[in-house]
This record gives C-alpha cells, sequence and structure tokens, in this order.
C-alpha cells in the first residue's frame, strides 16, 4: 500500500520534471495531465473517493483547454535562459523545501489525522456531531458544504469571477441588442 | 447508412459520444444528488456535467452544442445556482437560530433530513456546471471541431 503510494508520487514527480524539462509544449501539457491522473489514483489509495472525483474531473476539462491552446500553434519554446536565473530559482527552490522539510518533524505517525493532538480540535467535533447536525452522512460533504460552508461560497464567487473575466476579455465584438446568443 | 455532413470529428466519435453523453449527463446528476451519501457532490458533479457538454463541443463544434446549451443560459444557470447557495445559507440566519448555513431540515424525519444538504449541492451543481462550460466555450472562441478557427462572420 504505502509502496504503491510512493510509486505513484515518485511517477508524478517524473512527469512534473519532464513537463519543466521538455522544449515541446504539447508534451509538457501531455506530462501535467499524466501528473494530475497520477494524483488522481493517490487521492483514491488514500481514501479520499471525493478530491478524486473533482481531480478526475478538473483535470480532464484542463488538459483538454490546455491541448488546444498549444495545438496548432508555436509549440518549440526557446531553450536557453541565463545561468544566472536558473541559480537563484534553484536557490529559491531549496529555501523553501528546507522550511518544507521541518515540517516532516511536527506531523504525526502516517495515517493518523493531524489534528488528533489537540483534544478539543475542530475534527473531532466536526465527526461527532457532523451527520445529525448537517443531515449530510458523508462527513466531506458535511464539512464542504456546512462547517466550512464559507469557503466553498467564496470557491464559487472565485470561479464567478474568473469566468466573467474571460468573458468579458475573450469576447470578439461588443454585444448587440439583436445578438443574444454569442 | 447513416451520413454525417456536420462539421468535427469523424463519425465514429461522433456516434460513441452520441451514446454517451446521456450517461455522462446521468452520472453527473447522481453524483450532485448523492453527495451527501457517497463520494461525490456539487462540485465534482457539475464538472462532469459540463465535460458532457465539452465533448460535444469537440465532437460537433461549437455552434451544434451551442443549440444544446447557449452561453447565457450557462451564465442564467450560474447565476441561479450560486443564488440558491447564497439564499440557502442566508435562510438559516432570516428565519433560524441566527446561523449562517443553519441546517432547516435538521428536525424532518428519515431521509428528508438530507434536503438542505442535497439542496446545496444542486445549487453548487447547477453553478459549477454552468460556470465551466461557459468558461470553456468562451476560451474556446468559435472553434469548429476540427483544429481550424472559423472565418470571421
Amino acid at each position: 500500500m504505502t509502496e504503491i503510494l510512493a510509486l505513484l508520487i515518485l511517477l508524478s514527480v517524473v512527469g512534473a520534471i519532464v513537463a519543466v524539462v521538455t522544449p515541446n509544449l504539447v508534451y509538457s501539457v501531455i506530462s501535467v495531465g499524466a501528473v494530475g491522473f497520477l494524483l488522481a489514483i493517490a487521492f483514491l489509495l488514500l481514501s479520499a473517493p471525493d478530491i478524486a472525483v473533482v481531480q478526475i474531473g478538473v483535470e480532464s476539462i484542463s488538459l483538454v483547454l490546455l491541448l488546444r491552446a498549444t495545438l496548432g500553434r508555436e509549440t518549440q519554446q526557446g531553450a536557453t535562459r541565463p545561468l544566472v536565473g536558473v541559480a537563484f530559482a534553484v536557490a529559491v527552490v531549496a529555501v523553501i523545501g528546507l522550511f518544507g522539510l521541518q515540517v516532516f518533524y511536527e506531523f504525526p505517525e502516517f495515517g493518523l489525522p493531524a489534528m488528533a493532538r489537540f483534544a478539543d480540535a475542530p475534527a473531532a467535533t466536526y465527526l461527532a456531531t457532523g451527520a445529525e447536525a448537517t443531515g449530510a452522512p458523508n462527513i466531506v460533504t458535511a464539512v464542504l458544504l456546512d462547517f466550512r460552508g464559507w469557503d466553498t461560497l467564496g470557491e464559487g464567487t472565485v470561479l464567478f469571477c474568473a469566468v466573467l473575466g474571460a468573458t468579458a476579455i475573450m469576447r470578439r465584438r461588443a454585444r448587440r441588442k439583436d445578438d443574444v446568443s454569442k | 447508412m447513416y451520413r454525417n455532413n456536420r462539421p468535427g470529428m469523424g463519425t465514429i466519435v461522433q456516434t460513441v459520444i452520441r451514446w454517451l453523453r446521456g450517461p455522462i449527463l446521468l452520472f453527473g446528476l447522481y453524483i450532485i444528488m448523492y453527495g451527501h451519501e457517497a463520494p461525490g457532490g456539487g462540485f465534482g458533479g457539475g464538472v462532469v456535467i459540463a465535460s458532457a457538454f465539452i465533448l460535444m463541443t469537440l465532437a460537433w463544434g461549437e455552434p451544434y452544442t451551442l443549440e444544446f446549451f447557449r452561453r447565457d443560459t450557462a451564465l442564467t444557470l450560474a447565476c441561479i445556482g450560486l443564488l440558491i447557495f447564497i439564499g440557502l445559507a442566508w435562510a438559516g440566519t432570516w428565519a433560524g437560530s441566527g446561523v449562517f448555513f443553519e441546517n432547516l431540515a435538521a428536525g424532518l424525519p428519515g431521509h428528508e433530513a438530507h434536503l438542505f444538504m442535497t439542496a446545496l449541492e444542486v445549487g453548487s451543481g447547477l453553478f459549477v456546471a454552468g460556470a465551466l462550460y461557459l468558461g470553456f466555450s468562451v476560451l474556446m472562441g468559435h472553434y469548429d471541431g476540427a483544429g481550424r478557427e472559423e472565418e470571421e462572420s
């Protein structure tokens, strides 16, 4: 189980590296898609099917969008970058990675919820009262749509604003009164 | 013999998608409606529903799909979904105990206790389906399904 998970994560790391290194944009998009689908399988193995469903859906749509954006265009990236820029990027990633590694020392054992260390953690309340307080036996839905409904509302607002912005920017003609279907 | 004069991808792709689009839509509805009991929910189900229409856009091109699902319909659906979501969230504050996202169906017996959660999910599912399809349709521009940009009319 843990070995399969490690293999999946290793493969997705390889896919991410390929996506960055390859000079062809289409290969890059395909590698990003592979990373997303591998992550979906990893979520499934980690007993998070809700996230896996959303991950697969969003990944498919974004893959189609990215492929559509790259196919039939100039897909060869410029291969040369100044050495100073590369060194700076590596240094930034290394510093952030070092700080990120410190987080692992604070984690509980693998498989335990991170909130298990606190007796009065919100997660314990959600698990104890979620089903009858919200009417949703699926605790993920109870948390997403009720306990943390503000979060979902903000998410929806962000998506709405993004789509409105895209609609306003990408249209080709000004809207006329007799032209409602465009 | 079925002959196809519409633009877009080949007959095989179009036939398969004609079979699949109904089940995909049904599966999206199932994920939305049963999100409170099974894995899924409004967001995932909305994405599945939007992906059915995106498949149709890829196979037949945009004018064909816009006959089924116009852009202003998508925008209306997204607005209605968001209004349902905000309205239900607000309803508890307004009528009940003053709590945002108060469960209005808490006292109902049996499966009716899930009604509030299902309604919230229908709202978010409508919203996600409409918004994602609209974003895709707008970003695709005038796409006829065969990799060519349509002439400016």
